[in-house]
C-alpha cells in the first residue's frame, strides 16, 4: 500500500501523477477462507478491516455482488449523529461517532469527516417535548445535544425560515455539534484499501447464491456466482437484501425492505453550513463539498427491491425544503435515486449471532445505517472473531423480539414511519 | 407512483390508498396458548421476498375497504388484486408456495 502524506502528494505532483498504483487488488476467489463477509458496502468492508486489524485473521474475503460501495453506502445522504434516546442506542451510535472522529488517520485515507453540526427541527409541541427528552437522556449518557430556540437555530443556519406563518413553523431544534457528514465513497474505498493491505480479498461481481451447512447445521460454505467457497464463519451485511441472503440458511428475520430516495441539486457556492433534519416533514439536507445540496426523502409506503420509488415522495420533501429554505425555490435538481433499506419493527438494528452456528448478521439499520459504518463493522468483527457479542451490541439480538426487549427508537423518534 | 386496481373501484393512484403490510396473517384464536416464539412470529416476523408478495391495501380515500394485492417486489408490477377473505390467486402460475 502506498501511504498517503503531504510529501507523497507533492512528489506525485512533480511526477505527473504517474506513480499511482491501484488501491486494492482484484483477486480470484480462493477455495477456502477463515471468514467471509457478504456485502461489500461500508459496513462489510469495515468488518473485514477490523477482523484483520484487531483480531488477527488474515484469510478473509468480502463478497460483493456488484461493486463496492454501490448499494446504500453510495446512495445515502451521509448524515452522522449519535443523539438517540435509549441507553443501548446512544452507546451504539456514539461508539461509531468516536470511531468516525479518528477514521481518516486510522485508515490513512481522507474520508472527509466533517463535524459541522446536525440540527433536528421541531415543528409541533410534541416535537419540542420529544427533543427535550432526547437532550436530557443524551446528557445523562454523556452524548452532547443542545436545544436551540428558533432565533438561535437561524443564527446557526442562516438560510432557515423561522417565520411563524408557514405550514410547519420552526419551534426550535436539537443540535448535536459533533454530528455532520463524511464522503460516502471515500469510506468504502478507505476501508477497502486498508483491508486489502492486511490481506483481505475483495471480490466484486460475486453474488452469493446459497449457504451450505454441515450435518450439525453449522455453516460449511457459501455458493456463489464464481463458485463454492468453504468457510466456517459468514458475516452477512447485505442491507436491503439481508432477508434474501439469510433465507438461504433458513433464518427468518423481522425485516421489511423499503425504497428510500435521495436527490441532489445543481452545484452552487457554499450556502449551507450544517446538516438540517426534519423528521416530522421528512426533509434532510446538507451541502456537499462539491456544492450540491444533498437532500433525503422519506421511505415509500410499500416494500420493494426496485431501488426507485414514487416521485410524489421526493416532491413532498422538496415542498418542505422550499418552505424551510425559500432561497432554494428556484434551484434545479440534478439526479434522484433510491436505495433499499431493511427496517425492523422497533427501528433498531440487529447485530449479532443467528440461530445458525457460524452465521452472523448485521442488518436492520433502516434509514440511518451510514452513520454507524465504523461501529457496525467493528462490532460485527468482534462478534465473529469471539463468537459472542461485544457488550455494546449485546442488546441488539434477533431474540429481543421474542423476549419483548425492544429498543423502540421508532416510538422515540415520534415520526410517522 | 403505483396504479392500484381496487377490486371495488377500479384503478386509482397510490395516493388514495394506505398500505397494510403482508396479507393473510390471521390473529391467533387463542394468543394465551402460544409460545413466545409463536407470538413473536405473529407480531414481528414477515415474509420479505424479492418477487411476488401478497400485501394488504386500504382504499382510504375511496371506498374505504381493505383488499389484497399480489405485487412483484423486484419490479413493482401488480399481478393480481382480490377481496379480503379470498385465497391468494395465481399461486401455481407465479411459482409461489404461499
Amino acid at each position: 500500500m502506498q501511504p498517503f502524506s503531504a510529501l507523497s502528494l507533492f512528489r506525485q505532483g512533480l511526477a505527473g501523477q504517474k506513480g499511482r498504483a491501484p488501491q486494492w487488488r482484484s483477486p480470484e476467489p480462493k477455495a477456502r477462507y477463515d471468514a467471509v463477509i457478504v456485502g461489500g458496502g461500508g459496513h462489510g468492508l469495515a468488518a473485514a478491516y477490523y477482523l484483520a486489524k484487531q483480531h488477527g485473521l488474515r484469510n478473509i474475503a468480502v463478497l460483493e455482488k456488484g461493486w463496492i460501495g454501490g448499494g446504500n453506502t453510495g446512495r445515502n445522504t451521509t448524515i452522522i449523529r449519535s443523539n438517540y434516546l435509549f441507553d443501548e442506542s446512544a452507546a451504539l451510535y456514539d461508539h461509531a461517532l468516536k470511531l468516525w472522529e479518528g477514521l481518516s488517520q486510522t485508515l490513512n485515507y481522507n474520508v472527509m469527516f466533517s463535524p459541522r453540526g446536525v440540527l433536528m427541527l421541531a415543528h409541533t409541541v410534541h416535537d419540542v417535548q420529544v427533543f427535550q427528552r432526547h437532550i436530557h437522556a443524551n446528557r445523562a449518557n454523556g452524548v452532547e445535544n443542545q436545544w436551540l430556540t428558533p432565533k438561535e437555530a437561524k443564527a446557526f443556519c442562516p438560510p432557515l425560515n423561522i417565520a411563524a406563518n408557514i405550514r410547519y413553523p420552526v419551534l426550535g431544534g436539537a443540535l448535536q455539534r459533533r454530528g455532520g457528514t463524511a464522503r460516502h465513497d471515500a469510506v468504502a474505498w478507505g476501508y477497502a484499501r486498508a483491508a486489502d493491505a492486511l490481506g483481505v480479498d475483495i471480490i466484486q461481481n460475486c453474488e452469493v447464491t446459497g449457504i451450505a451447512r454441515d450435518a450439525a447445521g453449522a455453516v460449511a460454505a457459501v455458493e456463489t456466482s464464481r463458485g463454492r467457497i468453504e468457510t466456517r464463519k459468514v458475516g452477512v451485511s447485505a442491507a436491503g437484501h439481508t432477508s434474501v441472503v439469510l433465507g438461504m440458511a433458513g433464518v427468518r428475520l423481522p425485516l421489511e425492505s423499503y425504497p428510500l430516495q435521495a436527490l441532489v441539486s445543481e452545484p452552487v457556492k457554499p450556502v449551507f453550513p450544517c446538516v438540517v433534519m426534519s423528521n416530522t416533514i421528512h426533509a434532510y439536507i446538507s451541502q456537499s463539498d462539491k456544492g450540491e445540496l444533498v437532500i433525503g426523502a422519506g421511505t415509500d409506503v410499500y416494500t420493494s427491491y426496485t431501488q426507485r420509488g414514487g416521485l410524489h415522495i421526493t416532491t413532498h420533501t422538496l415542498d418542505a425544503i422550499c418552505e424551510l429554505f425559500p432561497q432554494f425555490r428556484r434551484m434545479r435538481m440534478l439526479r434522484n435515486w433510491g436505495g433499499i433499506v431493511d427496517v425492523t419493527p422497533d427501528r433498531s438494528p440487529i447485530l449479532g449471532k443467528t440461530p445458525v452456528a457460524g452465521l452472523y448478521v448485521n442488518c436492520g439499520w433502516g434509514t440511518g445505517g451510514f452513520k454507524a459504518t465504523p461501529g457496525a463493522g467493528h462490532l460485527l468483527a468482534w462478534t465473529m472473531a469471539k463468537d459472542e457479542p461485544h457488550p455494546i451490541n449485546a442488546p441488539f439480538t434477533i431474540e429481543r423480539f421474542r423476549d419483548g426487549r425492544l429498543i423502540d427508537e421508532a416510538a422515540a423518534a415520534a415520526v410517522a414511519h | 407512483m403505483l396504479l392500484i386496481p381496487c377490486p371495488y373501484c377500479g384503478e386509482r393512484p397510490e395516493l388514495e390508498f394506505v398500505h397494510g403490510g403482508q396479507a393473510h396473517i390471521a390473529r391467533p384464536a387463542d394468543p394465551g396458548a402460544l409460545s413466545d416464539e409463536q407470538w413473536a412470529d405473529y407480531l414481528y416476523m414477515r415474509d420479505n421476498p424479492k418477487g411476488p408478495h401478497a400485501e394488504r391495501w386500504r382504499h382510504i380515500h375511496g371506498c374505504g375497504r381493505f383488499f389484497n394485492v399480489v405485487r412483484d417486489t423486484a419490479t413493482d408490477r401488480i399481478i393480481a388484486a382480490y377481496p379480503t377473505g379470498q385465497p391468494r390467486p395465481g399461486a401455481a402460475a407465479d411459482g409461489e408456495t404461499r
